[in-house]
């Protein structure tokens, strides 16, 4: 039984191990939160599950198959590296996420259209399809290849990192990525290696696994959030701390399942939260090197004229929507003002204060789940109470488990907000008696007076203005000040007196209390609440619309959120729609670097080198 | 020059915001001004394994019942839409095809949180909503509507033939597997308790709980083992379920016990399976291969010159939900909504696994399930020894249901 568990562990980890090395690879040379990285390993599956089909019978076919695929995998990542990435390396830092997020849809899409709907399952391995009787417990034998592939693996990265000059300048650009350029090391050809060398171990992990399960669409984004895991545990660019940490994780899950059969869901995240309490750079990583001449963010400068006549237009175009005597515009409108709300919310923490958050669907939830719960109990006023308690207890959320947070810095940070949205998220499921759990809250429709449609959204607008105003006035107060001096030069800020925890602290509660608000608003225009709003999904989207939008505008969250559903709503018509909205992204991304906000100076200066 | 700058920007921005207005204007299309308009939603993008038959399914009967003459002279027209698995766009979806496609009644949905949603905004809208595969109980009981109907057997029902079938077994001990999710409880809280109202002497002595499409297969299959029950109750499905069932038979879990398991007889679950499908298991599905009434042959027919292959469970439900819709409103007359749902309420309708009936307590349909043991033939997977199982004999008679339906 216990020697069962341990081997099952070790063998799951492995698989979860070649996935991870090759995220933490690419993170550590390119810096790029690749969310692609499920959808190569979903490839690998897919590809190798064709090719050992046709040549698998025989183990002269199999193994070669496997390779193959991971060879193909890893062809296909340079491809995407060099046609889609390559262009937006010089964007701000985290914009290449929205790009690979691109991806992420139109792979969805491209492996539909070319391997089915149905599951697949795939080819048990030649030679190892039995099983091995071990101190009276029956173990596939697969599984000691799997244990035994890891170490493997992990030694021929370690080998060709470490022995050869290809991998030295790999890890000199992973260590520094100025000082190797300056070195004169082309950066192009070796990111494009990188690229395929992670991706080409996303692939063997897919193919890899084949004889224990298949290939199924849904795959991609359920790797994606344990590899990152694994990453952070280990610490970022870590591969050794990567195997350890692949091995933590896989026996916590194999051992869970037997002692806490019901705490399936955050397991993981729950590992992952106490090593970054008890260490912040994970169990191997390094303190992240602040990188040398690092450009200052956005200023966020007073609007100007021109800005603010835009604005009167838009507003007055708002507030004139109602005129079109069309319910829909009004419900569309509705959920743009929402998302708007909460885009901006998140855009507070990750422009002026530098905090990039995953997990910002935890504070939405909490918001949506609060103040349906209160509409629930009171009589009459519900929903007015509801409104004003929402962002009260999200605030409160925020305050809590920002504390928590704020301690940690860069990918680390937003690894733990992660593991907090997750854990608001298992309660949301598992607490059936307050939440009601998979079957939701329902019947939570605004009360009488503001029941139409058109009255709901000059409601939902007019909170979600002054919501939005309230954040863009903290932006140009000194607490604005405080954050951006924190997050362009930490020490420096430390040195004339600015507490730079106590200020993200707090900027994370403000910016919870809003992301409650947008909740709340959210939910008594659909009536309905489930777990999906505390859900990974919903973070990922929030983050894609604030860098459509661009961070470095107040008015990126704005126009990123209204561009990302109208987007959707419109394109959703289309049976491919995720490929249509995985190409559109892309190829904003490409033209607009600096997100849709950015347009107008772009257009400004082309302009200007026009004429001189 | 100056101006002109400002005047890139703003009409940027200007364009930007009005041109979104425009452009949901433009989808307001003209419609056969006679046509029956039917909404349809479903979950295409994030189950396409399940929908994509389903979807197939009903454009077998739209097209049949068109090819026929339509309902009431008119033809049917369904507007099809992908909810992303989101609830939010779904209410959404519905808000626009009320509103603006002016649809006479909604249809569709495959998650149960999905299927609630969308219950909750056609009783709020006072709109017909026939709800095609959500299983949850909740859909038709505790948060059950007058607007509500549902196709498909739901969790309880499923559960109730399986937990009859394991009552005849001489098994003592049992241990459950099912996702984490309300489905797989639901599904394991009812066959407990139907189990032990038939067999007070059996015991549950482990309860698994996988995270839904993140099973760790081989620990599961483990844990099981070490808890040695008699018999057990599986409710994984998909890949969940290859993987379990890989894993299981690897390391012996199957052998000499007997495994009751919800769904997995379903084309959609047992065909990737293919030679490796577990031999006697207990399962509810749909062996569309060796029902042979003329009515099933014609359905199987037209469904493979169509489409160019087999139909799955999603077929049959997606053509059975258009086939009812189609009576219930040839029976009303019209398409006015309270006129719909008197005439939905004890409705018969022929369907091609024999005749179904909606009832009045609860609005659920008595479409029943397949009841049979899991076989290999010719490398794949079947269903041997099957029998249909009336959806009627496992649901609560009126008293029962107006107890379960009180908090409406």
């Amino acid at each position: 039984m216990l020697t069962g568990q341990i081997l099952t562990g070790l063998a799951g980890a492995s698989v979860l191990f070649f996935i991870a090395a090759g995220l933490s690879l690419i993170f550590g040379v390119t810096k790029i939160v690749n969310f692609a990285h499920g959808s190569f390993y979903m490839l690998g599956a897919y590809i190798a599950y064709s090719l050992t089909e046709a040549f698998g019978a025989s183990g002269l076919g199999f193994w070669p198959s496997i390779l193959l695929s991971a060879l193909a995998v890893g062809a296909i990542g340079a491809l995407a590296e060099i046609t889609v990435l390559k262009p937006v390396y010089k964007a701000p830092p985290l914009f290449q996420l929205l790009v690979t997020f691109g991806l992420v849809l139109i792979i969805q899409d491209l492996t539909l259209l070319t391997w089915g709907p149905e599951d697949r399952l795939g080819h048990r391995a030649p030679g190892f399809s039995g099983a091995v009787e071990l101190l009276g417990t029956q173990i596939p034998s697969y599984d000691f290849f799997l244990i035994a592939a890891g170490p493997v693996v992990l030694g021929l990265v370690w080998l060709l990192l470490n022995k050869t000059r290809w991998g030295i300048l790999v890890r000199a650009a992973t260590e520094d990525r100025e000082m190797a350029a300056a070195l004169g090391i082309d950066q192009r050809i070796l990111f494009t290696g990188v690229f395929f060398l992670g991706s080409a171990l996303a692939g063997l992990g897919g193919a890899l696994q084949l004889p224990k399960g298949g290939a199924d669409l849904m795959m991609d984004l359920t790797v994606i959030a344990p590899a990152f895991v694994v990453v952070v545990v280990g610490g970022m660019g870590s591969l050794p701390g990567a195997y350890v940490a692949a091995i933590v994780i896989g026996l916590a899950n194999t051992f869970g399942v037997v002692l806490l059969p019901q705490a399936t869901l955050v397991l993981m995240f729950l590992v992952m939260a106490a090593v970054l309490l008890l260490r912040p750079h994970g169990l191997f990583g390094q303190p992240e090197r602040a990188e040398r001449g690092h450009a200052p963010g956005a200023g966020y400068p007073l609007a100007g004229k021109t800005e603010k006549a835009i604005w009167s237009i838009v507003l007055a175009g708002a507030l004139l929507l109602p005129l079109a005597q069309d319910d829909f515009v009004l419900v569309l409108a509705t959920d743009i003002a929402v998302a708007a709300l909460f885009a901006t919310s998140l855009h507070f923490l990750l422009g002026p204060a530098g905090l990039v958050s995953f997990g910002h669907a935890a504070y939405f939830a909490i918001g949506a789940y609060a103040a349906a719960l209160i509409s629930q109990q009171i009589d009459g006023p519900g929903m007015e109470i509801g409104l004003a308690a929402a962002p009260l207890l999200a605030g409160g959320a925020a305050l809590l488990f920002g504390w928590f947070c704020v301690r940690l810095s860069g990918i680390y940070f937003a690894m733990l907000t992660l593991a907090v949205a997750q854990i608001v998220w298992s309660l949301s499921v598992q607490w059936t008696g307050l939440t009601g759990g998979d079957d939701g809250l329902l019947g939570l429709w605004p009360s009488d007076w503001a029941d139409s449609r058109m009255v709901y959204y000059y409601l939902t607008l007019a909170l979600s203005l002054a919501a939005i105003l309230l954040l863009r006035q903290a932006v140009h107060a000194p607490f604005g000040f405080a954050l951006r001096a924190g997050r362009d030069a930490k020490a420096r800020a430390e040195a004339i007196g600015i507490d730079v925890m106590h200020q993200q602290w707090l900027a994370f509660a403000l910016a919870g209390a809003a992301a409650g608000l947008a909740g709340a608003l959210f939910i008594f225009s659909k009536g309905s609440i489930f777990p999906d709003e505390a859900a990974i999904p919903r973070s990922v989207d929030a983050l894609v619309m604030v860098l459509l939008g661009g961070v470095g505008h107040l008015a990126g969250p704005i126009l990123g959120s209204a561009a990302f559903t109208l987007l959707h709503d419109q394109l959703s018509r289309f049976d491919q729609w995720r490929l249509l909205l995985g190409l559109v992204i892309i190829l904003v991304s490409i033209l607009a670097p600096a997100g849709l906000s950015g347009l107008p100076a772009m257009i400004r200066a082309f302009a200007q080198r026009r004429r001189a | 020059m100056t101006l002109t700058r400002r005047q890139i920007a703003a009409g940027l921005i200007a364009t930007f915001a009005m041109g979104s207005l425009a452009l949901t204007s433009m989808h307001r299309t003209a419609h056969a001004a006679d046509a029956i308009k039917i909404g349809e939603i479903n979950s295409y993008t994030s189950l396409p394994a399940f929908t994509v038959p389903y979807k197939q399914g009903w454009e077998l009967a739209v097209e049949e019942i068109n090819a026929a003459g339509g309902v009431l002279g008119r033809p049917l027209e369904v507007i099809s839409r992908d909810d992303a698995g989101k609830p939010g766009d779904a209410v959404r979806i519905v808000e626009e095809l009320l509103s603006r496609d002016q649809v006479d009644l909604i249809a569709g949905t495959f998650f149960s949180h999905i299927g609630l949603a969308v219950a909750d905004v056609a009783k709020r809208q006072k709109v017909f909503f026939m709800a095609a595969e959500p299983l949850s109980d909740a859909m038709v009981w505790s948060k059950g509507n007058r607007y509500t109907f549902r196709l498909r057997p739901s969790t309880h029902m499923q559960a109730s033939m399986l937990a009859e079938e394991a009552s005849k077994l001489p098994a003592k001990t049992w241990a459950t597997i099912a996702p984490n999710y309300k489905y797989g409880q639901d599904a394991v809280a009812a066959f407990q308790r139907l189990l032990k109202e038939r067999r007070p002497d059996v015991k549950f002595v482990a309860a698994q709980w996988p995270g839904l499409f993140k099973i760790d297969a081989g620990a599961e299959a483990e844990a099981l083992a070490a808890a040695k029950p008699d018999a057990i109750y599986n409710v994984t499905f998909g890949g969940d379920l290859s993987k379990f069932v890989r894993e299981g038979s690897l390391r012996g879990l199957f052998k000499d016990r007997t495994v009751v398991s919800l769904l997995t007889g379903e084309p959609e679950y047992l065909e990737p399976l293919k030679d490796e499908t577990p031999d006697g298991w207990i399962v509810t599905g749909y062996p569309w291969y060796a029902i042979d009434t003329p009515e099933h042959k014609a359905f199987v027919n037209a469904y493979d010159e169509k489409f160019g292959e087999s139909p799955k469970v999603g077929s049959l439900v997606g053509y059975n939900t258009f086939k009812s819709i189609a009576a219930i409103i040839e029976k009303a007359g019209s398409t006015d909504t309270e006129a719909m749902i008197d005439a939905a309420e004890g409705i018969e309708v022929a369907t091609p696994i024999g005749p179904i009936t909606f009832r009045k307590s609860d609005h659920q349909s008595t479409m029943g399930a397949f009841v049979g043991r899991t076989a290999v033939q010719n490398g794949n997977g079947v269903m041997v020894d099957w029998r249909y199982a009336d959806g009627a004999d496992h649901l609560p008679g009126p008293e029962e249901v107006k107890h379960l339906r009180a908090a409406n």
